[in-house]
């Protein structure tokens, strides 16, 4: 068995025969053109058949992707089209007196070098078109015909790269997934896998030998894994990935686009939890309501040096506004414990769990609180932002944190920066002492949401991190459970909702035990909105119990 | 000469296909147009690659330059087009 790791980029296991995508070859001669004019004429030629090509593409983009993808093409044809870049292949004929053939790949690459130059990851994926239309000239200019799948049966495709005109001219029915050296989860590759479903890992590098060709694989999208030839054991759990995730699918089919509601007509919100921007694709897909947990940890986790406030204010955007208006709760830095990061330079603790950390550090060091709840508040104007504070003890925290907001909001005003002011603050329901403290809490804040790993921990005096609590670590102990119902009732007196977004969440066998509590969120992984809804829909919340509370 | 000048409010800026779109629309225009970012790089309206080479973004605020005869009309016409859609 050979085990590969790659970047999962598109979900999905799959198994079948490796098949290596071939290219023409294509040899440029640097040599002069003995006619230019007739280079010229050509070059012409080719361009024009490019158009001819893209504008049938567009059209099968449009019949079998979808509109975003026929835009692609119509761009690309505008690409042929440019005059910058005709000017660019036509002073190469002139100066240089080369080939069409030269000229077209001077010219693309020096705009695919440009784009790739640029200080923005989209543009930079944009060189991967540039190269696609040269390319595309290229095979004109020289009668090349892209080789296609020579395979009687389905098989996973292997690359270096595919470009996106590739992608979509392959049929379809031959490929089960896409493996590629190259690429990132930026790439059209990428966008188009995850939209025709198929999976599709990238990255793997110098590993994913073409001596590789025709062996029997596994690949998994989600966690990025390629095994060839698979022993027994690996089988097994692809295998059974493999009918978790065809089950999977029918619940997909049946629960998109529906409400997630009771037979009783109770409503929950179904939200989801997020460690990074990249992460709202599985949202939307999943058909998460809205993010109820957003772990702002990535920027910190990710970076040799504090994250600034424009890296920050970018990626709270970028998840505000691809969740068009939907609430996305963010967390604000919750760092210690078992989160470390160098450059904070935190003193080491006998008992991190119960040192300086979340909340603590924000309100120790002023400075890195403001820069991100400035980041916040301007991403605010581009979607429905809320704020959430971490590891809550007391009232006087809170305090402290709603004044930092109003001196950012303050700062804002001031620089004409437009923010909303209607911003949603909540907080964390995550020790002991919130619970028992909570109508108070409750009256500061817009929200409550319960973090039930670190309530277990505290409420049980059970170290998460420990191995060997097994059965003294339960998170269904009906301690943990009254003190969701004691913060619900503190949050529902005070008129503001409460939700889950600790991993108990998810666990179907106490659903009715919340609904019965009467918690309004539960916010998920992406991959767990479908069956909780499935669930949600079957349920009456009427007749739901207390009696895991066991009182 | 006429002159105005647009916020960019498409979140990923003018990427690829509104640039595509806005050069498509320039053309369809007599007058010479020019773009211009507020750091002072600038590129012809009928340029694509020049135009995506600029980068601009989200909050970004460019001038527009349109010269000709017909100068007051086509500004008009690419103000309505900035406002629809970038």
């Amino acid at each position: 068995m050979i085990l590969i790791q790659g970047k999962g980029v598109s979900k999905g296991v799959v198994k079948g025969p490796v098949y290596f995508f071939q290219r023409g070859a294509v040899t440029i001669s640097t040599a002069q053109a003995a006619d230019i004019e007739a280079e010229k004429r050509r070059l012409e030629e080719a361009k024009e058949k490019s158009m001819e090509q893209l504008a049938a593409l567009a059209e099968k983009a449009r019949e079998e992707v979808g509109e975003e993808s026929a835009m692609l093409f119509e761009t690309h044809a505008m690409f042929v089209e440019d005059e910058d870049f005709v000017d660019c292949m036509n002073a190469a004929l002139d100066e240089e007196h080369c080939t069409a053939e030269r000229a077209v790949e001077i010219a693309g690459e020096r705009f695919a070098a440009m784009l790739a130059a640029m200080d923005d990851a989209y543009m930079q994926a944009r060189a991967a078109d540039i190269k696609d239309v040269s390319r595309r000239i290229l095979n004109n200019l020289m009668g090349v015909v892209d080789g296609g799948i020579d395979s009687e049966e389905p098989v996973i495709l292997a690359a270096d790269d595919l470009a996106p005109s590739e992608t979509l001219q392959l049929d379809k029915s031959k490929i089960l997934g896409f493996i590629t050296q190259g690429g990132s989860g930026n790439s059209h590759t990428a966008i188009l896998a995850r939209t025709m479903g198929i999976p599709a890992i990238c990255g793997l590098g110098e590993f994913l030998k073409t001596e590789l060709n025709g062996r029997m694989a596994y690949i998994d999208g989600e966690t990025g894994q390629v095994a060839i030839e698979p022993d027994d054991i690996t089988l097994s759990v692809f295998q059974s990935k493999y009918e978790k995730q065809q089950e999977m699918k029918l619940l997909m089919e049946t629960m998109k686009g529906q409400e997630d509601v009771t037979l009783d007509g109770r409503n929950m919100m179904v939200y989801c939890n997020i460690g990074s921007p990249e992460d709202v694709a599985a949202v939307l897909s999943n058909d998460g309501q809205g993010i109820g947990l957003f772990r702002s940890e990535f920027l910190y986790l990710a970076s040799s040096d504090y994250p600034t406030e424009e890296e920050q204010f970018k990626a709270y955007r970028d998840v505000a506004a691809a969740m068009d208006g939907k609430r996305v709760v963010i967390r604000t830095l919750d760092i210690g414990a078992d989160k470390q990061v160098d450059y904070f330079q935190l003193q080491k603790e006998e008992n991190p769990a119960l040192g300086v950390r979340a909340i603590r550090i924000c309100l120790n060091r002023p400075e890195v609180f403001r820069t991100q709840l400035r980041a916040l508040y301007r991403a605010s104007a581009y979607g429905k932002v809320a704020i959430m504070f971490p590891m809550i003890t007391s009232v006087w925290e809170v305090r402290e944190c709603k004044r930092a907001c109003q001196k950012v909001m303050a700062e804002l005003d001031a620089e004409g920066v437009l923010y909303r002011k209607d911003t949603e603050i909540g907080i964390m329901i995550e020790t002991p002492a919130s619970v028992f403290v909570a109508e108070e809490l409750a009256r500061e804040v817009d929200f409550f949401s319960v973090g039930t790993n670190d309530l277990t921990q505290y409420t049980l005096a059970c170290d998460r991190q420990a191995n060997d609590l097994g059965k003294f670590f339960d998170p269904h102990h009906p301690a943990v459970l009254r003190a969701l119902k004691v913060a619900t009732d503190a949050a529902h007196k005070a008129g503001i909702w409460i939700g889950i977004c600790g991993e108990l969440g998810a666990d179907l066998s106490l659903l009715e035990t919340f609904l019965a509590i009467g918690i309004d969120e539960l916010s998920v992984s992406p991959s767990s909105v479908l069956p909780l809804r499935a669930e949600i829909r079957k349920s009456i919340a009427k007749t739901c119990t207390l009696e895991k509370l066991e009182c | 000469m006429k002159q105005f000048t647009y916020t960019i409010t498409d979140p990923v800026g003018i990427h690829a296909r509104p640039a595509g779109l806005l050069v498509k629309a320039i053309k369809a225009l007599e007058s010479t147009v020019t773009i211009a970012k507020a750091d002072g790089k600038s590129a012809a309206g009928t340029k694509l690659m020049a135009l995506m080479g600029l980068g601009i973004k989200q909050g970004e605020t460019v001038t527009v330059t349109v010269e000709g005869a017909n100068e007051e009309a086509d500004a008009a016409t690419l103000e309505q087009f900035f406002k629809d859609n970038l």
